[in-house]
């Protein structure tokens, strides 16, 4: 049987999240597959137009409804789950977004889910990370149930744009609840490029010792144009806003290029960084566990190799 | 009653290092150190507290799992819970098994709310929560930072990607935690003994009538691939230097 793969879209209204492009290109891991996106907003004009760019793209399906104008996994889920019928795949993203959807859509379609899918193997078989990526797990989907999972976004790169498939509306029948309701999100506004996207990241650690200390991260990210992150330790001092965690239960990222400056290495936190291309460790403890998978380690005050750093930098 | 069910799990301790059976068949899980799940403890300790408040009258701790989950559900009664209920079962527990026995006991015990960790640190689903939600056909509040109850209502600030989301549920809902909802507290030996007289009920999947279905099959574990260990540089110079020859800055 020909798969038939379902996307749901990520997106805030007007832009797509790359999120959904590195979907798009797990899911062509499929042979053959059919991949069709579906938007849910309250006006999908603008994210179908991203989202029909997305080579490997077969159809995008709107769903418009004022009630999706902020993504309630509540009203999202019925719609997808009217949508779901003809597919044999059901996937998202592995960000907040997914995480909190799609085992709501599992439930209600009674099959399980695989969350963090890093590799499609057939079209039933798929490999995760568990143990915070301490051990990989390869999962069969057995008996033809229909396959709900996330989509572990830094193991893929995401599809790119310059196709442009189909879009049709869709409508749903489905009884939408009203008992959750959006208050409001509170997002720091920056110039920065988005963590879980950045080419660049520069992360800081417990180290740091205090949030005014965390700033000179900040000038030496905007020197090369990269995002900021943080250790869960530097998050849970107040040092950063929890948006910047990376790490098990934080962001997984794969940047090319990845500076840990003050973070000894947890094991939680190695995990959100692993696939990063290279790694950059400072630390003034020679035995800290991230110069195990730094490329480049270099031992010595932070405080003091930092604006070096920064200097040699724009020097260039 | 205003109650709160708390769903906890039993997983090796965060703090040992995992290895891989070598027959690929799973990880060792053998004379390792077992601990409740640390977002289950906050989930705990978030009952308890809304308890303290006058926010809820009774906090039952439950669990899907074999039969030495019992020593997590005493410490949990340890912690402060006031009963617990232990649904016994052997082999793999999938989230859509553990959050339909979740459902047999919510229907029982009716509570006006469910907290559950955001996800269990062994396999790393983040699942049972939203399922137990869309079973229930009630609200979700997953990856809590915040949790205010108003009359029927809860407020809940989620730690999401974008930064901080604040949702309004009816009640009851579930709710997940995330790691910056509170610190558990410790469990002190007189509160060990008191535990030990408190109230556990054994259940059985059948009993709920449930069956333990597996839908994934687990084909194979293996160690993740080790990164090449790097070199040392001896100044920010040199580093520099190298980042610059590879383009990377």
């Amino acid at each position: 049987m020909a798969s038939k793969v379902l996307i749901v879209a990520e997106h805030d209204g007007s832009k797509l999240n790359p999120a959904t492009a590195k979907c798009v290109t797990c899911a062509r891991g499929i042979a053959g597959a059919e991949i069709t996106v579906v938007v849910c907003a309250a006006d999908a004009a603008a994210v179908a137009t991203q989202a029909a760019q997305l080579t490997g793209v077969n159809r995008v399906l709107t769903v418009e409804n004022p009630v999706n104008a902020h993504a309630l996994s509540a009203t999202i889920a019925p719609q997808i789950v009217a949508l779901a019928g003809p597919f044999t795949h059901v996937f998202g993203p592995s960000t907040t977004f997914g995480k909190d959807l799609m085992p709501r859509i599992a439930a209600l379609l009674d099959t399980a889910q695989i969350s963090d899918i890093m590799a499609v193997e057939s079209p039933t078989r798929f490999r995760r990370p568990i143990y915070a990526g301490n051990a990989i797990l390869t999962v069969e989907v057995e008996g033809g149930a229909k396959v709900v999972g996330t989509v572990r976004t830094a193991s893929f790169e995401g599809t790119p744009a310059g196709a442009s498939a189909p879009i049709e509306k869709a409508s749903v029948n489905a009884e939408l609840p009203t008992y959750t309701r959006f208050v409001s999100v509170s997002a720091a506004k920056s110039d920065r490029p988005d963590l879980q996207t950045a080419t660049r990241v520069v992360s800081g650690g417990r180290a740091l010792g205090s949030a005014d200390a965390f700033k000179i991260l900040y000038s030496l990210a905007d020197k090369i144009g990269a995002a900021v992150g943080a250790s869960r330790a530097a998050v849970d001092a107040g040092y950063a806003p929890n948006e910047l965690q990376v790490g098990q239960t934080g962001k997984i990222i794969a940047p090319e290029l990845y500076i840990a400056i003050g973070i000894s290495g947890a094991i939680q936190h190695l995990t959100g960084i692993k696939d990063a291309r290279t790694i950059v460790a400072i630390n003034k403890d020679t035995e800290a566990p991230i110069f195990e998978v730094a490329d480049y380690g270099l031992v010595g005050d932070l405080f003091q190799i930092v604006p070096e750093l920064e200097k040699l930098i724009a020097a260039k | 009653m205003k109650r709160i069910l708390v769903g906890i799990k039993r997983v090796v301790d965060y703090n040992v290092r995992i290895r891989v059976k070598p027959d690929g068949s799973g990880v060792i899980t053998d004379g390792v150190k077992m601990s409740i799940n640390p977002f289950d403890e906050i989930a705990l300790e978030e009952a308890l507290r809304i308890k303290e408040k006058g926010g809820a009258e009774e906090v039952v701790v439950a669990t899907v799992g074999p039969a030495e989950c019992q020593q997590q559900l005493r410490t949990a009664l340890a912690m402060g819970g006031d009963r617990a209920v232990h649904v016994q079962a052997d082999g793999v527990i999938e989230p859509l098994v553990a959050a339909r026995a979740l459902l047999k006991l919510v229907e029982k015990e009716q509570p006006m709310m469910v907290i559950v960790g955001k996800q269990a640190i062994d396999d790393d689903n983040s699942q049972t929560g939203p399922m137990l939600a869309a079973l229930w056909n009630r609200p979700q509040a997953t990856f809590a930072s915040k949790v205010e109850l108003a009359e029927g209502k809860a407020r809940v600030t989620r730690e999401v990607d974008a930064g901080l989301e604040t949702l309004e549920v009816d009640l009851p809902a579930v709710v997940t935690t995330d790691l910056r909802l509170n610190e558990p507290r410790y469990v002190k030996l007189p509160d060990i003994m008191k535990a030990k007289k408190k109230p556990l009920e054994t259940l059985t999947l059948g009993a709920l009538g449930l069956e333990p279905k597996q839908r994934l099959k687990l084909v194979k574990f293996e160690p993740p691939p080790q990164r090449q260990k790097g070199i040392r540089v001896k100044d920010a110079a040199e580093l520099v230097e190298a980042l610059k020859k590879k383009g990377l800055v």
